[in-house]
Formats: structure tokens, C-alpha cells, sequence
């Protein structure tokens, strides 16, 4: 199944939000995630499921004004 | 005494992460800024390299409140998303609320701004809008439960200082009891301390200190701007005059003759 991933084009065979997430190797990492232009929340992730064309943001803590 | 919903803090200034030449350089300015609240925001992170990660690290080091932003978002719908997710990546509910209009002036779209302000209070959210000068916006962000407003000095890393100076003035009087923060286009200390002597509650800033050539001295002389116009402000400022009027006491003056007088 091909995604968009922070805007890029990304093959992957996760099924759940959750498992690209880990599988991105961001298990235990700082993120926020979002799909199709809706936020995700951590415990969401797991029972989102993926499917083709889906847009998927995943964010971290980063500089701002 | 500085209070935002509900939470006291002693610095009037706020200050921004961005820009500074090195991680070391942004923590020392925040330590001479005396600031209690910096903001952040969230960016996409690549598992490659994991940049958002490393900086959380450093934020926490600060020891500071964190107040994430909105930044670049250009409509309510991706502000509301991107608020959520600060929510959770933050652990606060507090979002310094920017919905931007054109990405010359970054001017905020005060429409999208209201409209996203009103859906995040109901949400729980405590938003600081970025919003302008103008005096309806900021009563309809008000109505829509905003009880901080944050606007424009001039627009974002512009320095140019308080461009529309009398209606800053008439945003203080006409909201005495709603905390106003200036936010955006500050570029000296003289312009921050001309904002505090209007009366505005804090002023937040990021370019003006992370961009000069030596951020933590910028932001300590900053830090004395903002509590040289508090003092002033809480002082009382004296009323500006056309003509003279002498400071030394006239009566008694040497050689004075009433025809002088004339």
C-alpha cells in the first residue's frame, strides 16, 4: 500500500497507525500523529487503520516564534 | 505580577526558540531573558534523524512553560489539528493560536483566527491568539472566550516596532482587564519599553534576540527595556505638551525685571 508520509509518498504493509509508528522506529519517541488532516491521539493509533492514499502527518517538539 | 489564565509569572517577556546560532546560545539567552514561558511548535520528524527528539531534551533542560504555536498553518481546520496534537506533545492546553492570511506579512487571518479560537476554547483549550491591532477581531476573539489576546506590534521579524501606535493605545483602554501581549515585529529594546509604557502586559519575542550578534546580551538588555516600561507605565507618564514650560522655579530668577516678562 502506498501512503503519503510527512508529505512524501511511502510504501508500507502496516495496517494500523500504530504499527507504522513503530515500525518507523518511533515507539517510545516524542511524536503526535494525525490522519487525513485529523489529529490521532496516542491511544487512537492502534485501532486506526491504514489504507491506501491515506495521509499521515507524524510530528515532534521543534523551535518556534 | 503577570497572570494568564489563571497562572502567575514574574518576567514580562516571553520568548521564542527559534534561530539561535547554537542550542548553548538559546540557553543562555532564555537565562538572561529571566523568561517563564517560551514557545515551541511542532514539525514534521523524520526517522532518520529524529531532529525533534534531541530539542525536546533541551527544552526541558530550560525549565520553563512551554507554549506551543500554530505557526504556518493556514486554515482553522489545520490550526485545530495541529493544537490537538501540540496538546498531547506537549502535555499543556495552553497554544499560542496563529492562523495566517498571506505569507508576505504573515498577517493573521482574523476570520480563520476567530473561528479556530472559538472551537479550541470549547475544546478546553486556554489560546493566545496571534491577531492585529484591530479592535472587533479582538472583541470577537474575546466572545469567543479568549482571555489573553496577543496582538502585532508590526508584522513577524519585520523589527519595524509599534507601527500603529494609536491603536495599540485604544486596544489598552478599551480591554483594562484583559491581559495584552505584544507579539511580533519588536526589534529593539526601545520598542519593547515603548510598548510596556503603553501599558501592555508582556511582550514576546524570538528574531530581535536570536538574531542579534550576541543573543544573550540582546536579551538582557531586552529584559531591562520591559521593566524599565512597567516601572514607567505603573509611574504614571506624564501628559506630551506643545509649548515649554520650565523646570527650574521661575520666581527668584537673578536679574529678573518684569518687562522681561513681556
Amino acid at each position: 500500500m502506498k501512503i503519503l508520509l510527512n508529505g512524501e509518498a511511502f510504501a508500507t504493509d502496516a495496517t494500523t497507525l500504530d504499527e507504522l509508528c513503530v515500525r518507523l522506529g518511533f515507539a517510545e519517541a516524542k511524536i503526535a500523529t494525525a490522519k487525513n488532516g485529523d489529529f490521532v491521539a496516542a491511544a487512537a493509533r492502534g485501532s486506526t487503520p491504514l489504507t491506501d492514499a491515506d495521509e499521515i502527518e507524524i510530528v515532534a517538539p521543534r523551535q518556534g516564534g | 505580577m503577570l497572570t494568564l489564565y489563571g497562572q502567575d509569572f514574574t518576567s514580562r517577556l516571553l520568548l521564542g526558540t527559534a534561530q539561535y546560532p547554537s542550542p548553548e546560545s538559546l540557553k543562555q539567552a532564555v537565562a538572561a531573558s529571566g523568561a517563564e514561558l517560551v514557545t515551541v511548535s511542532l514539525r514534521r520528524e523524520s526517522a532518520r534523524t529524529s531532529t525533534g527528539q534531541g530539542f525536546w531534551s533541551l527544552i526541558e533542560e530550560l525549565g520553563c512553560r512551554v507554549l506551543p504555536n500554530t505557526a504556518g498553518c493556514r486554515t482553522p481546520k489545520e490550526a485545530i489539528a495541529t493544537a490537538q496534537m501540540a496538546r498531547e506533545l506537549f502535555g499543556t492546553d495552553w497554544i499560542k493560536l496563529e492562523v495566517i492570511a498571506n505569507d508576505d506579512t504573515l498577517q493573521p487571518d482574523l476570520f480563520g483566527l476567530v473561528e479556530a479560537a472559538a472551537a479550541l476554547t470549547a475544546e478546553g483549550f486556554a489560546v493566545l491568539p496571534y491577531t492585529t491591532e484591530d479592535l472587533s477581531a479582538a472583541e470577537r476573539l474575546v466572545a469567543a472566550g479568549c482571555t489573553v489576546l496577543m496582538p502585532w506590534a508590526s508584522p513577524i521579524g519585520s523589527a519595524r516596532g509599534l507601527v500603529n501606535k494609536d491603536a495599540l493605545r485604544t486596544l489598552r483602554a478599551y480591554f483594562p482587564d484583559i491581559p495584552l501581549i505584544i507579539d511580533a515585529g519588536i526589534g529593539t529594546p526601545s520598542h519593547a519599553a515603548e510598548a510596556m509604557e503603553l501599558g501592555y502586559d508582556a511582550v514576546l519575542l524570538n528574531t530581535a534576540i536570536a538574531k542579534a550578534g550576541d543573543p544573550a546580551k540582546m536579551a538582557a538588555a531586552f529584559a531591562r527595556a520591559i521593566e524599565a516600561g512597567r516601572l514607567a507605565f505603573e509611574a504614571g507618564l506624564i501628559e506630551p505638551r506643545d509649548m515649554a514650560s520650565p523646570s527650574t522655579p521661575v520666581a527668584g530668577t537673578p536679574f529678573f525685571k518684569i518687562d522681561h516678562a513681556s
